[in-house]
Protein backbone atom coordinates (compact mmCIF):
# COMPACT_ATOMS: atom_id res chain seq x y z
CA UNK A 1 0.00 0.00 0.00
CA UNK A 2 2.73 2.56 0.87
CA UNK A 3 4.26 1.38 -2.27
CA UNK A 4 1.02 2.49 -3.79
CA UNK A 5 1.21 5.58 -2.48
CA UNK A 6 4.54 6.26 -3.13
CA UNK A 7 3.76 5.80 -7.34
CA UNK A 8 7.86 5.33 -7.72
CA UNK A 9 8.87 8.55 -6.51
CA UNK A 10 5.94 10.53 -8.00
CA UNK A 11 3.24 10.09 -5.49
CA UNK A 12 3.51 14.20 -4.36
CA UNK A 13 2.86 15.08 -8.07
CA UNK A 14 0.64 12.45 -9.02
CA UNK A 15 -1.75 12.53 -5.63
CA UNK A 16 -1.81 16.78 -5.59
CA UNK A 17 -2.83 16.75 -9.51
CA UNK A 18 -5.79 14.14 -8.59
CA UNK A 19 -6.17 16.51 -5.20
CA UNK A 20 -6.64 19.44 -7.43
CA UNK A 21 -8.89 17.54 -10.31
CA UNK A 22 -11.48 16.27 -7.24
CA UNK A 23 -11.16 20.15 -5.06
CA UNK A 24 -12.10 21.86 -8.29
CA UNK A 25 -15.15 19.50 -9.43
CA UNK A 26 -16.52 19.33 -6.01
CA UNK A 27 -16.50 22.79 -5.82
CA UNK A 28 -17.78 23.23 -8.82
CA UNK A 29 -20.61 21.21 -8.29
CA UNK A 30 -21.38 22.71 -4.64
CA UNK A 31 -22.08 26.29 -6.16
CA UNK A 32 -24.56 25.87 -8.24
CA UNK A 33 -26.43 24.04 -5.20
CA UNK A 34 -25.41 27.26 -3.01
CA UNK A 35 -26.82 29.46 -5.98
CA UNK A 36 -30.24 28.03 -5.82
CA UNK A 37 -31.13 27.88 -2.15
CA UNK A 38 -29.71 31.52 -1.78
CA UNK A 39 -31.80 32.81 -4.67
CA UNK A 40 -35.10 30.99 -3.57
CA UNK A 41 -34.05 32.21 0.21
CA UNK A 42 -34.26 35.78 -1.58
CA UNK A 43 -37.36 34.96 -3.05
CA UNK A 44 -39.15 34.14 -0.38
CA UNK A 45 -37.89 36.65 1.45
CA UNK A 46 -39.53 39.20 -0.67
CA UNK A 47 -42.53 37.11 -0.76
CA UNK A 48 -43.14 37.58 3.00
CA UNK A 49 -42.04 41.39 2.80
CA UNK A 50 -44.29 41.67 -0.08
CA UNK A 51 -47.51 39.66 2.25
CA UNK A 52 -46.95 41.83 5.31
CA UNK A 53 -47.02 44.65 3.30
CA UNK A 54 -50.42 43.94 1.64
CA UNK A 55 -51.64 43.02 4.94
CA UNK A 56 -50.35 45.89 6.39
CA UNK A 57 -52.44 48.72 3.96
CA UNK A 58 -55.41 46.11 4.12
CA UNK A 59 -55.75 47.18 8.10
CA UNK A 60 -55.17 50.48 7.56
CA UNK A 61 -57.62 51.08 4.98
CA UNK A 62 -60.52 51.70 7.03
CA UNK A 63 -58.56 53.80 9.13
CA UNK A 64 -57.83 56.06 6.37
CA UNK A 65 -61.26 56.34 5.13
CA UNK A 66 -62.49 57.36 8.50
CA UNK A 67 -62.20 61.11 8.53
CA UNK A 68 -64.49 61.12 5.09
CA UNK A 69 -66.80 59.19 6.32
CA UNK B 1 -35.05 66.54 -44.67
CA UNK B 2 -33.70 63.80 -46.72
CA UNK B 3 -30.67 62.00 -45.36
CA UNK B 4 -27.30 62.70 -47.57
CA UNK B 5 -25.48 60.26 -49.34
CA UNK B 6 -23.49 57.19 -46.70
CA UNK B 7 -19.93 58.59 -48.69
CA UNK B 8 -21.07 62.37 -47.52
CA UNK B 9 -21.85 61.08 -43.95
CA UNK B 10 -18.40 59.06 -43.60
CA UNK B 11 -16.85 62.36 -44.19
CA UNK B 12 -18.37 64.13 -42.60
CA UNK B 13 -17.86 61.78 -39.55
CA UNK B 14 -13.92 61.85 -40.08
CA UNK B 15 -13.87 65.55 -40.24
CA UNK B 16 -15.48 65.78 -37.34
CA UNK B 17 -13.73 62.93 -35.34
CA UNK B 18 -10.38 64.18 -36.81
CA UNK B 19 -11.27 68.09 -35.55
CA UNK B 20 -12.18 66.78 -32.29
CA UNK B 21 -8.55 64.92 -31.75
CA UNK B 22 -7.02 67.57 -33.29
CA UNK B 23 -8.62 70.19 -30.33
CA UNK B 24 -7.27 68.04 -27.52
CA UNK B 25 -4.07 67.32 -29.35
CA UNK B 26 -2.68 67.31 -25.91
CA UNK B 27 -4.44 64.00 -25.16
CA UNK B 28 -3.70 62.35 -28.33
CA UNK B 29 -0.22 62.36 -27.89
CA UNK B 30 -0.38 60.23 -24.53
CA UNK B 31 -0.03 56.59 -26.11
CA UNK B 32 3.39 57.99 -27.59
CA UNK B 33 4.53 58.94 -24.46
CA UNK B 34 3.48 55.72 -22.83
CA UNK B 35 5.09 53.68 -25.31
CA UNK B 36 8.66 56.07 -25.27
CA UNK B 37 8.77 55.37 -21.30
CA UNK B 38 8.26 51.77 -21.36
CA UNK B 39 10.50 50.91 -23.84
CA UNK B 40 13.03 53.50 -22.46
CA UNK B 41 12.40 51.81 -18.79
CA UNK B 42 13.90 48.60 -20.05
CA UNK B 43 17.63 49.65 -20.73
CA UNK B 44 17.91 50.44 -17.08
CA UNK B 45 16.19 46.90 -15.53
CA UNK B 46 18.04 45.00 -18.20
CA UNK B 47 21.67 46.85 -17.70
CA UNK B 48 22.86 48.86 -21.38
CA UNK B 49 24.76 45.87 -22.96
CA UNK B 50 23.68 46.28 -26.87
CA UNK B 51 23.22 42.47 -26.65
CA UNK B 52 21.12 42.06 -24.56
CA UNK B 53 18.85 45.15 -25.52
CA UNK B 54 19.22 43.50 -29.33
CA UNK B 55 17.73 40.40 -28.32
CA UNK B 56 14.58 41.81 -26.56
CA UNK B 57 14.33 44.85 -28.79
CA UNK B 58 11.74 43.67 -31.53
CA UNK B 59 9.52 42.03 -29.07
CA UNK B 60 9.45 45.14 -26.71
CA UNK B 61 8.98 47.27 -29.11
CA UNK B 62 5.47 45.29 -29.63
CA UNK B 63 4.30 45.17 -26.23
CA UNK B 64 4.61 48.94 -25.81
CA UNK B 65 2.83 49.39 -29.02
CA UNK B 66 -0.05 47.18 -28.08
CA UNK B 67 0.00 48.44 -24.53
CA UNK B 68 -0.07 51.57 -25.61
CA UNK B 69 -2.89 51.25 -28.15
CA UNK B 70 -4.65 49.44 -25.67
CA UNK B 71 -4.40 52.59 -23.02
CA UNK B 72 -6.43 54.58 -26.15
CA UNK B 73 -8.57 52.09 -26.82
CA UNK B 74 -11.11 52.72 -23.96
CA UNK B 75 -11.54 56.20 -25.13
CA UNK B 76 -12.56 54.97 -28.70
CA UNK B 77 -16.59 55.66 -27.74
CA UNK B 78 -16.48 57.29 -24.45
CA UNK B 79 -17.37 60.91 -25.75
CA UNK B 80 -19.99 59.62 -28.22
CA UNK B 81 -21.15 57.93 -25.76
CA UNK B 82 -21.56 60.35 -23.05
CA UNK B 83 -22.69 63.18 -25.55
CA UNK B 84 -25.28 60.98 -26.99
CA UNK B 85 -23.55 60.73 -30.23
CA UNK B 86 -23.26 57.22 -30.64
CA UNK B 87 -27.08 56.71 -30.36
CA UNK B 88 -27.39 59.42 -33.01
CA UNK B 89 -24.96 57.26 -35.07
CA UNK B 90 -27.08 53.82 -34.53
CA UNK B 91 -30.18 55.77 -35.33
CA UNK B 92 -28.94 57.25 -38.34
CA UNK B 93 -30.35 55.54 -41.73
CA UNK B 94 -26.74 54.55 -42.77
CA UNK B 95 -24.82 51.69 -42.44
CA UNK B 96 -23.58 51.51 -38.37
CA UNK B 97 -20.66 49.24 -39.76
CA UNK B 98 -19.41 51.74 -42.46
CA UNK B 99 -19.53 54.71 -39.56
CA UNK B 100 -17.55 52.97 -37.16
CA UNK B 101 -15.00 51.75 -39.25
CA UNK B 102 -14.45 55.41 -39.94
CA UNK B 103 -14.47 55.85 -36.32
CA UNK B 104 -11.49 52.72 -35.99
CA UNK B 105 -9.92 54.22 -38.55
CA UNK B 106 -9.37 57.70 -36.92
CA UNK B 107 -8.44 55.78 -33.99
CA UNK B 108 -5.22 54.16 -35.96
CA UNK B 109 -4.33 57.16 -37.99
CA UNK B 110 -4.14 59.11 -34.49
CA UNK B 111 -2.34 56.54 -32.57
CA UNK B 112 -0.84 53.56 -34.16
CA UNK B 113 0.49 55.72 -37.19
CA UNK B 114 1.94 58.28 -34.86
CA UNK B 115 3.67 54.97 -32.85
CA UNK B 116 4.58 53.65 -36.42
CA UNK B 117 6.51 57.05 -36.98
CA UNK B 118 8.12 56.61 -33.71
CA UNK B 119 9.28 52.81 -34.28
CA UNK B 120 12.80 53.74 -35.30
CA UNK B 121 13.27 56.23 -32.76
CA UNK B 122 12.23 52.95 -30.18
CA UNK B 123 14.44 51.01 -32.17
CA UNK B 124 17.17 52.75 -32.24
CA UNK B 125 17.32 52.97 -28.16
CA UNK B 126 17.13 49.16 -28.23
CA UNK B 127 20.04 48.58 -30.96
CA UNK B 128 17.57 47.03 -33.17
CA UNK B 129 19.83 46.09 -36.01
CA UNK B 130 19.42 48.61 -39.24
CA UNK B 131 18.27 45.59 -41.58
CA UNK B 132 15.31 44.42 -39.26
CA UNK B 133 13.78 48.02 -38.99
CA UNK B 134 11.84 47.61 -42.77
CA UNK B 135 10.50 44.31 -41.39
CA UNK B 136 9.66 45.90 -37.71
CA UNK B 137 7.64 49.05 -39.87
CA UNK B 138 6.01 46.54 -42.07
CA UNK B 139 4.46 43.62 -39.38
CA UNK B 140 3.62 47.31 -37.28
CA UNK B 141 1.63 48.49 -39.98
CA UNK B 142 -0.39 45.49 -40.68
CA UNK B 143 -0.38 44.67 -36.85
CA UNK B 144 -1.27 47.95 -35.68
CA UNK B 145 -4.98 47.93 -37.82
CA UNK B 146 -5.78 44.30 -36.34
CA UNK B 147 -5.32 45.96 -32.96
CA UNK B 148 -7.44 48.87 -33.35
CA UNK B 149 -10.46 46.27 -35.33
CA UNK B 150 -10.73 43.58 -32.86
CA UNK B 151 -10.07 45.93 -30.31
CA UNK B 152 -13.28 48.05 -31.36
CA UNK B 153 -15.46 45.06 -31.28
CA UNK B 154 -14.26 44.37 -26.94
CA UNK B 155 -15.01 48.26 -26.76
CA UNK B 156 -18.39 47.88 -28.23
CA UNK B 157 -19.01 44.87 -26.20
CA UNK B 158 -18.20 47.19 -23.05
CA UNK B 159 -19.59 50.22 -23.94
CA UNK B 160 -22.25 50.58 -21.51
CA UNK B 161 -20.19 50.11 -18.72
CA UNK B 162 -19.12 53.21 -16.53
CA UNK B 163 -15.72 51.60 -15.46
CA UNK B 164 -13.96 49.04 -17.97
CA UNK B 165 -10.68 49.27 -17.66
CA UNK B 166 -9.54 45.77 -16.32
CA UNK B 167 -12.13 43.94 -17.93
CA UNK B 168 -11.43 45.20 -21.80
CA UNK B 169 -7.71 44.66 -21.16
CA UNK B 170 -8.72 40.89 -20.42
CA UNK B 171 -11.14 40.70 -23.19
CA UNK B 172 -8.65 42.04 -25.93
CA UNK B 173 -5.38 39.98 -24.54
CA UNK B 174 -6.33 36.66 -25.94
CA UNK B 175 -7.69 37.91 -29.04
CA UNK B 176 -4.72 39.97 -29.57
CA UNK B 177 -2.12 37.35 -28.87
CA UNK B 178 -2.01 35.89 -32.45
CA UNK B 179 -1.36 39.17 -33.62
CA UNK B 180 1.42 39.61 -30.92
CA UNK B 181 3.32 36.14 -31.89
CA UNK B 182 3.33 36.38 -35.40
CA UNK B 183 4.27 40.10 -35.22
CA UNK B 184 7.20 39.57 -32.88
CA UNK B 185 8.04 36.39 -34.33
CA UNK B 186 8.51 38.17 -38.08
CA UNK B 187 10.85 40.10 -36.45
CA UNK B 188 12.65 37.99 -34.81
CA UNK B 189 12.92 35.48 -37.86
CA UNK B 190 14.30 38.47 -39.90
CA UNK B 191 16.61 39.33 -37.02
CA UNK B 192 18.08 35.57 -36.99
CA UNK B 193 18.20 35.33 -40.42
CA UNK B 194 15.49 33.13 -41.23
CA UNK B 195 12.87 33.60 -43.68
CA UNK B 196 9.88 35.86 -42.51
CA UNK B 197 7.58 35.74 -45.39
CA UNK B 198 4.95 32.86 -43.79
CA UNK B 199 4.08 35.58 -40.57
CA UNK B 200 3.74 38.36 -42.27
CA UNK B 201 1.54 36.75 -44.94
CA UNK B 202 -0.81 35.19 -42.45
CA UNK B 203 -0.91 38.33 -40.60
CA UNK B 204 -1.80 40.20 -44.62
CA UNK B 205 -4.90 37.48 -44.41
CA UNK B 206 -5.65 38.20 -41.30
CA UNK B 207 -6.09 41.66 -41.41
CA UNK B 208 -8.05 41.17 -44.37
CA UNK B 209 -10.40 39.28 -43.34
CA UNK B 210 -10.58 41.43 -40.10
CA UNK B 211 -11.49 44.66 -41.88
CA UNK B 212 -14.48 43.07 -43.68
CA UNK B 213 -15.91 41.60 -40.50
CA UNK B 214 -14.80 44.02 -37.59
CA UNK B 215 -16.85 46.68 -38.36
CA UNK B 216 -19.67 44.22 -38.68
CA UNK B 217 -19.24 42.77 -35.45
CA UNK B 218 -18.37 45.82 -33.87
CA UNK B 219 -21.91 47.09 -35.28
CA UNK B 220 -23.15 43.68 -33.96
CA UNK B 221 -21.58 44.22 -29.92
CA UNK B 222 -22.90 48.11 -29.60
CA UNK B 223 -26.70 47.00 -30.77
CA UNK B 224 -26.20 44.47 -28.14
CA UNK B 225 -24.90 46.57 -25.06
CA UNK B 226 -27.27 49.85 -26.03
CA UNK B 227 -30.15 48.31 -25.81
CA UNK C 1 -46.13 20.97 -36.58
CA UNK C 2 -43.71 17.92 -36.11
CA UNK C 3 -43.60 16.75 -32.97
CA UNK C 4 -40.13 16.49 -32.51
CA UNK C 5 -40.21 20.97 -33.42
CA UNK C 6 -42.99 20.69 -30.50
CA UNK C 7 -40.89 18.91 -28.16
CA UNK C 8 -37.86 21.29 -28.92
CA UNK C 9 -40.11 24.75 -28.56
CA UNK C 10 -41.26 22.83 -25.02
CA UNK C 11 -38.03 22.61 -24.04
CA UNK C 12 -37.29 26.04 -24.21
CA UNK C 13 -39.94 26.95 -21.41
CA UNK C 14 -38.22 27.61 -18.34
CA UNK C 15 -40.48 25.71 -16.50
CA UNK C 16 -40.66 22.67 -18.23
CA UNK C 17 -37.04 22.56 -18.53
CA UNK C 18 -36.89 22.81 -14.83
CA UNK C 19 -38.18 19.84 -14.22
CA UNK C 20 -36.81 17.97 -16.84
CA UNK C 21 -33.54 18.70 -15.90
CA UNK C 22 -34.35 18.03 -12.26
CA UNK C 23 -35.42 14.53 -13.27
CA UNK C 24 -32.32 14.00 -15.09
CA UNK C 25 -30.00 15.64 -13.42
CA UNK C 26 -29.00 13.06 -9.98
CA UNK C 27 -28.87 9.99 -12.28
CA UNK C 28 -26.56 11.91 -14.38
CA UNK C 29 -24.02 12.67 -11.13
CA UNK C 30 -24.57 9.31 -10.17
CA UNK C 31 -23.34 8.11 -13.76
CA UNK C 32 -20.37 10.41 -13.69
CA UNK C 33 -19.52 9.41 -10.36
CA UNK C 34 -19.43 5.41 -11.50
CA UNK C 35 -17.94 5.99 -14.78
CA UNK C 36 -15.37 8.62 -12.76
CA UNK C 37 -14.46 5.99 -10.15
CA UNK C 38 -14.13 3.05 -12.66
CA UNK C 39 -11.77 4.85 -14.89
CA UNK C 40 -9.60 5.96 -11.75
CA UNK C 41 -9.39 2.40 -10.39
CA UNK C 42 -8.22 1.47 -13.85
CA UNK C 43 -5.91 4.37 -14.25
CA UNK C 44 -4.50 4.22 -10.90
CA UNK C 45 -4.45 0.10 -10.13
CA UNK C 46 -4.89 -1.44 -13.41
CA UNK C 47 -2.66 0.36 -15.92
CA UNK C 48 0.79 -0.79 -15.91
CA UNK C 49 3.37 1.61 -15.35
CA UNK C 50 4.97 3.62 -18.44
CA UNK C 51 8.31 2.12 -19.49
CA UNK C 52 9.85 5.87 -19.88
CA UNK C 53 7.61 7.92 -17.34
CA UNK C 54 6.81 5.50 -14.62
CA UNK C 55 4.34 6.23 -12.49
CA UNK C 56 3.90 10.01 -13.08
CA UNK C 57 1.89 9.32 -16.63
CA UNK C 58 -0.65 8.47 -14.39
CA UNK C 59 -1.98 11.86 -13.92
CA UNK C 60 -3.05 11.46 -17.44
CA UNK C 61 -5.97 10.33 -16.60
CA UNK C 62 -6.98 13.87 -14.74
CA UNK C 63 -5.08 15.92 -17.10
CA UNK C 64 -5.97 14.54 -20.58
CA UNK C 65 -9.52 14.37 -20.08
CA UNK C 66 -9.83 17.76 -18.38
CA UNK C 67 -7.81 19.49 -22.07
CA UNK C 68 -10.37 17.82 -23.80
CA UNK C 69 -13.10 19.45 -21.81
CA UNK C 70 -11.80 22.55 -22.20
CA UNK C 71 -12.13 22.71 -25.88
CA UNK C 72 -15.74 20.37 -25.78
CA UNK C 73 -17.22 22.75 -23.12
CA UNK C 74 -15.69 26.30 -25.52
CA UNK C 75 -17.40 24.77 -28.35
CA UNK C 76 -20.72 23.38 -26.64
CA UNK C 77 -20.72 27.34 -25.41
CA UNK C 78 -20.81 28.43 -28.38
CA UNK C 79 -22.78 26.85 -30.09
CA UNK C 80 -25.53 27.93 -27.26
CA UNK C 81 -24.15 31.66 -27.80
CA UNK C 82 -24.41 31.56 -31.39
CA UNK C 83 -28.46 30.23 -31.28
CA UNK C 84 -28.81 32.86 -28.30
CA UNK C 85 -27.63 35.47 -30.48
CA UNK C 86 -29.43 34.19 -33.54
CA UNK C 87 -32.93 32.80 -32.74
CA UNK C 88 -32.89 34.51 -29.04
CA UNK C 89 -33.73 31.53 -27.52
CA UNK C 90 -33.46 32.44 -23.55
CA UNK C 91 -32.78 29.20 -22.73
CA UNK C 92 -29.85 28.83 -24.61
CA UNK C 93 -28.41 31.88 -23.30
CA UNK C 94 -28.74 30.38 -20.09
CA UNK C 95 -26.65 26.99 -21.18
CA UNK C 96 -24.17 29.23 -22.58
CA UNK C 97 -23.21 31.22 -19.45
CA UNK C 98 -23.42 28.27 -17.14
CA UNK C 99 -21.43 26.41 -19.25
CA UNK C 100 -18.36 29.04 -18.55
CA UNK C 101 -17.34 28.50 -15.36
CA UNK C 102 -17.13 24.65 -15.52
CA UNK C 103 -14.95 24.85 -18.88
CA UNK C 104 -12.77 27.55 -16.95
CA UNK C 105 -12.76 24.91 -13.98
CA UNK C 106 -11.94 22.35 -16.10
CA UNK C 107 -9.17 24.73 -17.87
CA UNK C 108 -7.69 25.28 -14.15
CA UNK C 109 -7.19 21.45 -13.87
CA UNK C 110 -5.65 21.12 -17.20
CA UNK C 111 -3.43 24.01 -16.42
CA UNK C 112 -2.21 23.05 -12.82
CA UNK C 113 -1.87 19.21 -13.59
CA UNK C 114 0.30 19.96 -16.69
CA UNK C 115 2.52 22.49 -14.52
CA UNK C 116 2.44 19.17 -11.59
CA UNK C 117 3.32 16.90 -14.50
CA UNK C 118 5.96 19.29 -16.21
CA UNK C 119 7.66 19.39 -12.92
CA UNK C 120 9.02 15.63 -13.05
CA UNK C 121 9.39 15.42 -16.77
CA UNK C 122 10.49 18.81 -17.48
CA UNK C 123 11.98 19.84 -14.49
CA UNK C 124 10.58 23.49 -14.74
CA UNK C 125 6.63 24.10 -13.24
CA UNK C 126 6.14 25.71 -16.37
CA UNK C 127 7.19 26.14 -20.06
CA UNK C 128 6.20 28.32 -22.82
CA UNK C 129 5.04 25.60 -25.26
CA UNK C 130 2.38 25.45 -27.59
CA UNK C 131 -0.46 23.71 -25.45
CA UNK C 132 0.28 24.96 -22.17
CA UNK C 133 0.65 28.10 -23.66
CA UNK C 134 -2.82 28.16 -25.60
CA UNK C 135 -4.54 26.67 -22.57
CA UNK C 136 -3.77 29.95 -20.98
CA UNK C 137 -5.21 31.72 -23.41
CA UNK C 138 -8.45 29.63 -23.33
CA UNK C 139 -8.26 30.19 -19.62
CA UNK C 140 -8.69 34.34 -19.89
CA UNK C 141 -10.83 33.53 -22.97
CA UNK C 142 -13.13 32.32 -20.54
CA UNK C 143 -12.74 34.18 -17.96
CA UNK C 144 -13.38 37.21 -20.25
CA UNK C 145 -16.60 36.32 -20.87
CA UNK C 146 -17.41 35.46 -17.12
CA UNK C 147 -16.31 38.96 -16.55
CA UNK C 148 -18.42 40.25 -19.13
CA UNK C 149 -21.29 38.47 -18.09
CA UNK C 150 -21.00 39.68 -14.90
CA UNK C 151 -19.85 43.23 -15.27
CA UNK C 152 -23.51 44.06 -16.98
CA UNK C 153 -26.63 44.53 -14.83
CA UNK C 154 -29.01 43.67 -17.26
CA UNK C 155 -28.56 39.55 -17.53
CA UNK C 156 -30.43 38.91 -20.27
CA UNK C 157 -28.30 42.03 -22.02
CA UNK C 158 -24.94 40.49 -20.27
CA UNK C 159 -25.74 37.04 -21.52
CA UNK C 160 -25.93 38.58 -25.06
CA UNK C 161 -22.64 40.07 -24.88
CA UNK C 162 -20.96 37.46 -23.69
CA UNK C 163 -22.22 35.44 -25.80
CA UNK C 164 -20.77 37.48 -28.58
CA UNK C 165 -17.62 38.00 -27.07
CA UNK C 166 -17.33 33.61 -26.83
CA UNK C 167 -18.39 33.38 -30.89
CA UNK C 168 -15.26 35.83 -31.28
CA UNK C 169 -13.39 33.45 -29.10
CA UNK C 170 -13.81 30.47 -31.23
CA UNK C 171 -11.95 32.39 -34.10
CA UNK C 172 -8.93 31.92 -31.31
CA UNK C 173 -9.72 27.92 -31.10
CA UNK C 174 -8.71 26.58 -34.03
CA UNK C 175 -5.36 28.10 -32.65
CA UNK C 176 -5.28 26.69 -29.77
CA UNK C 177 -6.09 23.17 -31.51
CA UNK C 178 -3.33 23.37 -34.07
CA UNK C 179 -0.66 25.34 -32.40
CA UNK C 180 0.02 21.54 -31.94
CA UNK C 181 1.12 21.68 -34.96
CA UNK C 182 2.26 25.29 -35.75
CA UNK C 183 4.80 24.84 -32.95
CA UNK C 184 6.74 21.55 -31.81
CA UNK C 185 8.67 21.77 -28.51
CA UNK C 186 8.89 20.19 -25.18
CA UNK C 187 5.44 19.10 -24.62
CA UNK C 188 4.85 15.18 -26.19
CA UNK C 189 3.24 15.15 -29.82
CA UNK C 190 -0.53 13.76 -29.74
CA UNK C 191 -0.55 10.01 -29.03
CA UNK C 192 -4.66 9.37 -28.26
CA UNK C 193 -6.70 9.46 -31.09
CA UNK C 194 -9.90 8.10 -31.30
CA UNK C 195 -9.85 7.03 -34.72
CA UNK C 196 -7.20 4.59 -36.41
CA UNK C 197 -4.28 3.82 -34.53
CA UNK C 198 -3.17 4.47 -31.07
CA UNK C 199 0.00 4.50 -29.98
CA UNK C 200 -0.53 3.69 -26.26
CA UNK C 201 -1.22 0.07 -24.89
CA UNK C 202 -5.29 -0.48 -24.44
CA UNK C 203 -4.56 -1.58 -20.92
CA UNK C 204 -3.57 2.57 -20.43
CA UNK C 205 -6.40 3.74 -23.22
CA UNK C 206 -9.30 2.21 -21.74
CA UNK C 207 -9.29 3.96 -18.42
CA UNK C 208 -8.73 7.11 -20.17
CA UNK C 209 -11.51 6.91 -22.53
CA UNK C 210 -13.48 6.02 -19.59
CA UNK C 211 -12.66 9.42 -17.43
CA UNK C 212 -13.36 11.67 -20.99
CA UNK C 213 -16.64 9.95 -20.60
CA UNK C 214 -16.93 10.45 -16.91
CA UNK C 215 -16.03 14.40 -17.31
CA UNK C 216 -18.33 14.64 -19.96
CA UNK C 217 -21.26 13.18 -18.18
CA UNK C 218 -20.13 15.20 -15.42
CA UNK C 219 -20.22 18.48 -17.72
CA UNK C 220 -23.78 17.87 -18.38
CA UNK C 221 -25.24 17.34 -14.73
CA UNK C 222 -22.99 20.91 -13.81
CA UNK C 223 -24.57 22.12 -16.94
CA UNK C 224 -27.91 21.21 -15.45
CA UNK C 225 -27.60 22.36 -12.08
CA UNK C 226 -26.29 25.68 -12.91
CA UNK C 227 -28.71 26.45 -15.28
CA UNK C 228 -31.71 25.65 -12.91
CA UNK C 229 -30.02 27.74 -10.70
CA UNK C 230 -29.93 30.48 -13.28
CA UNK C 231 -33.30 30.41 -14.17
CA UNK C 232 -34.45 30.54 -11.07
CA UNK C 233 -32.84 34.04 -10.65
CA UNK C 234 -33.60 34.97 -14.14
CA UNK C 235 -37.35 34.23 -14.20
CA UNK C 236 -37.91 35.21 -9.85
CA UNK C 237 -41.00 37.35 -10.92
CA UNK C 238 -42.88 34.39 -12.35
CA UNK C 239 -45.47 32.15 -10.38
CA UNK C 240 -43.70 29.11 -11.15
CA UNK C 241 -40.90 30.62 -9.56
CA UNK C 242 -42.51 31.59 -6.60
CA UNK C 243 -44.31 28.27 -6.07
CA UNK C 244 -41.18 26.57 -5.81
CA UNK C 245 -39.52 29.15 -3.29
CA UNK C 246 -43.07 28.89 -0.89
CA UNK C 247 -42.18 25.04 -0.97
CA UNK C 248 -38.80 25.46 -0.05
CA UNK C 249 -39.27 27.90 2.77
CA UNK C 250 -42.30 25.63 4.34
CA UNK C 251 -40.14 22.75 4.16
CA UNK C 252 -37.63 24.28 5.42
CA UNK C 253 -39.55 25.61 8.19
CA UNK C 254 -40.47 22.30 9.23
CA UNK C 255 -37.30 21.05 9.22
CA UNK C 256 -36.63 23.51 11.71
CA UNK C 257 -39.39 23.73 14.09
Amino acid sequence: MAEFFHMGGYGAYVWAAYAVFAIVLVADALTPLWQRRRTLHDIAARLRRESTRDGARKNRAPTTQDPTA
Amino acid sequence: MKPGTTSAACAALLRRDLALIWRRRGDALNPLLFAVIVVALFPFALGPEAQVLERIAAGTIFVAVLLASLLSLDNLFRSDLDDGSLEQLVLSPHPLSLLLACKIAVHWLTTALPLIAIAPLLSVFLHLPDTVLPVLLGTLALATPLLSLIGAICVALTAGMRRSGMLLTLIVLPLIVPVLIFGAGACNAAQAGLPYGAPLLWLGAWLTLALVLAPLATAAALKISLT
Amino acid sequence: MNPLVLWFHKLGSPPYFYRLAGRFQPWLYALALITGAVGLYGGLFIAPADYQQGDSFRMIYVHVPCAWMSLFVYVFMAANAFVALVWRIKLSETLAMASAPIGAAFTFITLVTGSLWGKPMWGTWWTWDARLTSELVLLFLYLGVIGLYHAIEDTRQAARAAAFLALIGVVNLPIVHYSVVWWNTLHQAQTVSLMGQSKISSSMLWPLLTMAFATHVYFFASLLARSRAALLALESGKDWVREIALRESAQEARAHG
